[in-house]
């Protein structure tokens, strides 16, 4: 069986789904029989998902209003990629 | 009601023609898309709002004055975000330049798989917090990594970026994002189990 130590090791490849049939087999068979490691695994991937929930905020009122100006005043100048 | 945008509008393709040709609307349409994503990376990156704006605006000029030289085989916001975390790195580099860690060394690895607190967490926890409370404890767990890890987590789990992606935008290899991107996680799993862990389970309650 696979040491905590060598299941960490693994984890993030694990969470991506990108370890290999065999790999994947042997970490299943960690976190199955042992409870901390499970527990590690489980708050890990819901880590990753509540981050990956958060959608962006809108861009406060005067930077947007800034950034508009600033392309308006670019795009008035030349045009696109017509590097000088 | 139906949509008023059309297919046209969501074919990304069409509008970088257009924009290539000069059409300031389909060159807006691309920085509205876009424009709180590159933000949110610049303020998680270098931590400062007015970083952050010069970033958002560079980004943007930046990509327009080079629309010729993007040959659309990478997406348009792959592109950018290359864009923007290079010009994010400037920033914290001449901010920091003496006190940070350089995203492009080696780090010494040492302690940093440590797991302190094994806690079960709460069912939903985040329903606990209020929008705001949980945007500004999850932000507040980022900002507190290294510069190494916290890029590599910013643009890993938060724009979702390929690790390919990452190690390109970075100018690292694909293992150094991927034992970053774990200790980045296992540091931020710890974080947050101070404020989603199920009342009663304390540390090592299995062991």
């Amino acid at each position: 069986m696979l040491t905590c130590k060598e299941f960490l090791q693994e984890l993030s490849d694990y969470l991506d789904a990108t370890v290999d049939v065999e790999l994947r087999r042997r970490l299943e068979a960690h976190i199955t029989n042992c409870p901390n490691c499970f527990v590690i695994f489980d708050t890990t991937k819901r880590t990753i998902q509540v981050y990956k929930g958060m959608q962006p905020q809108a861009l406060p009122q005067d930077v947007e209003a800034r950034l508009m100006k600033a392309v308006e005043r670019k795009m008035s100048g030349k045009k696109p990629g017509a590097s000088v | 009601m139906p949509a008023t945008t059309t297919a046209e509008v969501f074919d990304e393709s069409a509008l970088l023609a257009k924009a290539r040709e000069g059409d300031l609307a389909a060159f807006n349409e691309l920085v509205n898309r876009y424009s709180r994503k590159i933000y949110r990376l610049a303020k998680h990156i270098t931590q400062n709002d007015e970083d952050a704006e010069d970033v958002l605006q560079e980004t943007f000029l930046k990509a327009f004055e080079h629309l010729s030289s993007f040959q659309g085989q990478s997406k348009f916001y792959t592109w950018i975000v290359r864009i923007a975390v290079n010009e994010s790195l400037m920033k914290l580099r001449k901010r920091k330049s003496d006190r940070t860690v350089p995203l492009d060394e080696p780090l010494d690895m040492g302690e940093d798989t440590v797991v302190r607190e094994i806690a079960v967490w709460e069912d939903n926890p985040e329903q606990k917090y209020s929008r705001e409370e949980l945007a500004g404890i999850l932000d507040e767990a980022v900002q507190s990594l290294k510069p190494a890890f916290r890029t590599v987590f910013v643009l890993r789990d938060i724009e979702e970026l390929s690790t390919e992606e990452t190690a390109e935008a970075l100018g690292i290899s694909v293992p150094a994002v991927k034992s970053r991107l774990l200790r980045a996680r296992l540091q931020l799993r710890e974080k947050l189990t101070r404020f989603f862990k199920r009342k009663g389970d304390d540390v090592f309650a299995y062991l």
